[in-house]
């Protein structure tokens, strides 16, 4: 391998993505607009969940219940209505998520200190906002029921009761628990993966499509010399992506950097050099652009998007799934981002992370560069 | 005229199928989105680790222990000796909470004394921490009420004598019912999602690149000193993807139906239809595209530009609900939101017609602006 080679090839490739302005002005600005857009928008918190309800029993107990709700800054009370054909047309037309409905005999059974039911209806289409409704909802009428309980106790009692055992909750990391600090750290690194894949998946086929690529041959230039220098040029506009989606990540959406700089830094770069070979071996076993950039993409923005823990935790797959995203390697910069932003855990924990990113790297380097020779031979 | 198109399809399904790279790709990507979406994508919460920190060591302690592990969505992983410990088990991941029960637990529970139990939750992620959170809560209310008939019996009989023991005690209870999904599967809400999803990758990104594949190689000349017309050269080179696109409607549906046993409600034909109606959008777009770049780099770019926005903020993965209004006003403009919503009400909820028409109608008027400008710059771009 010659340094002056490699050089050239840099260079050439250099010129290449500097040439045409609009792809490199695209490849600068994409991850910022992602990153502000997604930051903001991507969230799965559920509050303000639009509620209907029907109260049958029209009773001063029944009100008392309903002021629960609307009291809540976990429901938004949209309405109330006097029967049940009402609530599925609002439920159909998504108006709302769920619907309280309290039947006749509710305070007649309170006033007989026997148990009341109270009926909660819940879209369930999105199990994700499903199941955390029904647990505030669950959580409100549970309350509730405790309170009455002792309320009436205490009438008759004189003492204060209250619930001999409480949950005292703490959060750790991102203690207001806003999606925003989760989702940023781990968009980054998927932002990072697609550039990487979109910037290099094309690279090696464009010049088999144009016809370059005989040019190359018939110079001295070695298999490593392209895949390496091609990755050099394209690193050097990753990189400068990284360095725009974190300042994004730290000024604009002020997420905590708890972590060491330096660690995220490291990665960063290791993640990126895999990336980007995993791109050119794509390119190089591609026949054209369109087969390039449709596996460059398949392979690397789905993984990335599902498979690295960035919004669906891994905990939750099947195990064969669980097993499949070992080889996923934004799932390692996913957890090294979080982990550096939110926890601030260094090198001690993060150790195993980063030697899987070396070996992702160096394997997918040979398997380039392996490729290339194929190609060439 | 007939004829000339009729030529023109069968150009480029030859060479949309030639390769069997090619046909690979465009069949494969449905197929593996579907199974990442069917198997592997969950939001549901359970079997969530927790680390138990016991500083009691009394019955009643390990009586917790027991009801936290009989939830059903308790596993404990690991049991922190210390302060130390405990924190490592969330730096690293190993547990996802800490429960800790405070020394002297049991002696203030049976001595009246209201006592805490301190649960550490990760909050790295918000969606899953608050829902740890909450199941948490649950289970001490749950133990917490079980303990107190004994201290309230005692009470109640000392203290107003004459009367019958824990009457008079009135409760509420929820009783929740969950519609359209009632099991609460991740799956049934995502899977009819991928419909969408997949006919607007794939038919944007063809029909884009298959314009602008000519240009780059300079067929388009050839093409356009033969006597066809733009506007057989349009339809020439949409419909061919249509059909790509119809046959992976069908495909996924079936997918959807026979493996992963998603509820089918509504109506098929109902279904069809809008696929129809969104085909134009999403040909459209593609046609759109190819108008505005010069190489197939560029188309890609723009493609992705324009398609992954449009996956991102259509209400697919994440509530458009939980958006900034800014952003809830801009989904607006998405054709692949209304989709998604004809196509989850017709699964999921057994839509029709009366209820779904202002999406539909959306659609059409966008489907119908979209490929009438389109076609407009693209006959322009011809000359």
């Amino acid at each position: 391998m010659s340094p002056r080679r490699l050089r050239a090839i840099f260079i050439k490739e250099l010129h290449h993505i500097t040439r045409d302005g609009r792809s490199l002005a695209m490849a600068l600005l994409m991850p910022v607009m992602m990153l502000l857009l997604y930051g903001y928008a991507l969230s799965l918190d559920v509050d303000h969940v639009p509620t209907l309800i029907y109260d049958q029993d029209q009773t001063s107990a029944s009100r008392d219940l309903i002021r629960q709700f609307t009291g809540s800054r976990f429901f938004d009370v949209q309405g109330y209505v006097d029967n049940y054909r009402a609530i599925e047309r609002a439920i159909d037309r998504n108006r709302i998520i769920m619907a309280v409905v309290i039947p006749r005999d509710y305070s007649r059974h309170l006033d007989l200190g026997e148990r009341a039911n109270v009926q909660i209806l819940i879209d369930g289409s999105d199990s994700n906002t499903a199941s955390i409704v029904q647990g505030y909802a669950e959580t409100v009428v549970r309350g509730y029921s405790i309170q009455l309980r002792s309320d009436i106790l205490n009438r008759r009692g004189g003492e204060r009761l209250t619930p001999p055992i409480d949950a005292r909750l703490r959060v750790w990391y991102n203690s207001s628990l806003e999606s925003k600090n989760y989702v940023v750290p781990g968009l980054i690194a998927v932002i990072l993966q697609i550039i990487a894949a979109l910037l290099t998946s094309l690279t090696i086929a464009r010049e088999w499509e144009m016809g370059t690529m005989e040019q190359l041959l018939s110079t001295p230039l070695r298999p490593v010399e392209i895949v390496l220098g091609k990755m050099m040029a394209y690193f050097v506009v990753g990189l400068a992506d990284a360095a725009v989606a974190l300042a994004v990540g730290l000024l604009v959406f002020q997420v905590p950097f708890r972590g060491s700089p330096t660690l995220m830094v490291v990665s960063v770069c290791l993640f990126l050099f895999g990336s980007l070979f995993w791109g050119i071996f794509v390119s190089a076993s591609a026949r054209t652009q369109l087969q390039a950039y449709q596996m460059g993409v398949l392979s690397s923005f789905l993984p990335a998007f599902l498979l690295s823990g960035f919004v669906y935790s891994i905990d939750t797959m099947p195990r064969v799934i669980q097993v499949i995203t070992r080889i996923v390697p934004a799932r390692y910069i996913v957890t090294i981002m979080k982990g550096v932003f939110l926890k601030g855990v260094g090198w001690r924990v993060l150790w195993l992370e980063l030697i899987f990113l070396i070996l992702y790297a160096a394997i997918v380097f040979l398997l380039a560069t392996r490729k290339m020779k194929q190609k060439l031979a | 005229m007939w004829e000339r198109i009729r030529v023109i399809i069968r150009k480029e399904l030859i060479q949309a199928l030639r390769e069997p790279r090619m046909r690979t790709l465009l069949f494969l990507p449905p197929m593996v989105q579907l199974i990442v979406f069917g198997f592997a994508v969950n939001l549901d919460v359970d079997h969530v680790r927790i680390a138990w920190m016991d500083m009691d060591h009394t019955p009643l302690s390990r009586e917790l222990r027991a009801s936290f592990e009989g939830s059903g969505r308790f596993d404990v992983v690991a049991q922190p000796a210390n302060e130390q410990e405990a924190a490592d088990a969330l730096d690293r991941s190993v547990a996802q909470a800490v429960v800790r029960v405070l020394p002297r637990f049991e002696r203030d529970v049976h001595r009246g004394r209201p006592t805490e139990v301190q649960v550490l939750v990760d909050g790295t992620n918000s969606n899953t921490a608050s829902l740890v959170s909450q199941y948490a809560g649950q289970v001490v209310a749950n133990f917490s009420n079980s303990v107190m008939p004994l201290r309230q019996n005692v009470r109640v009989l000392t203290r107003s004598p004459g009367g019958p023991p824990n009457t008079g005690a009135p409760e509420v209870v929820p009783r929740t019912r969950v519609w359209f999904n009632p099991d609460l599967h991740s799956r049934n809400y995502f899977v009819p999602g991928v419909v969408a999803n997949i006919i607007f990758i794939v038919t944007v990104m063809l029909t884009a690149l298959a314009i602008v594949r000519e240009k780059e190689i300079g067929t388009m000349e050839q093409l356009m000193v033969t006597p066809v017309r733009p506007i057989e050269l349009i339809l020439g080179k949409t419909l061919p993807f249509a059909v790509v696109g119809l046959v992976d409607v069908a495909l996924v549906t079936s997918v959807a139906l026979l493996i992963f046993r998603v509820p089918f409600r509504g109506s098929p034909l109902l279904l069809f239809f809008c696929a129809i109606v969104f085909l134009m959008t999403s040909l459209g777009a593609g046609l759109f595209l190819s108008t505005i770049s010069h190489t197939q780099q560029q188309a890609m770019m723009m493609n992705f530009f324009f398609t992954t926005p449009a996956f991102m903020l259509s209400g697919f993965a994440f509530p458009i609900r939980n958006m900034p209004v800014a952003i809830q006003w801009l989904t607006w403009l998405n054709p692949m939101r209304y989709f998604i919503e004809i196509v989850r009400g017709v699964f999921l909820k057994g839509a029709g017609v009366a209820v779904l028409w202002p999406q539909i109608a959306a659609l059409a008027i966008y489907g119908v602006l979209i490929l009438l400008l389109s076609a407009l710059r693209f006959h322009k771009s011809l000359d």
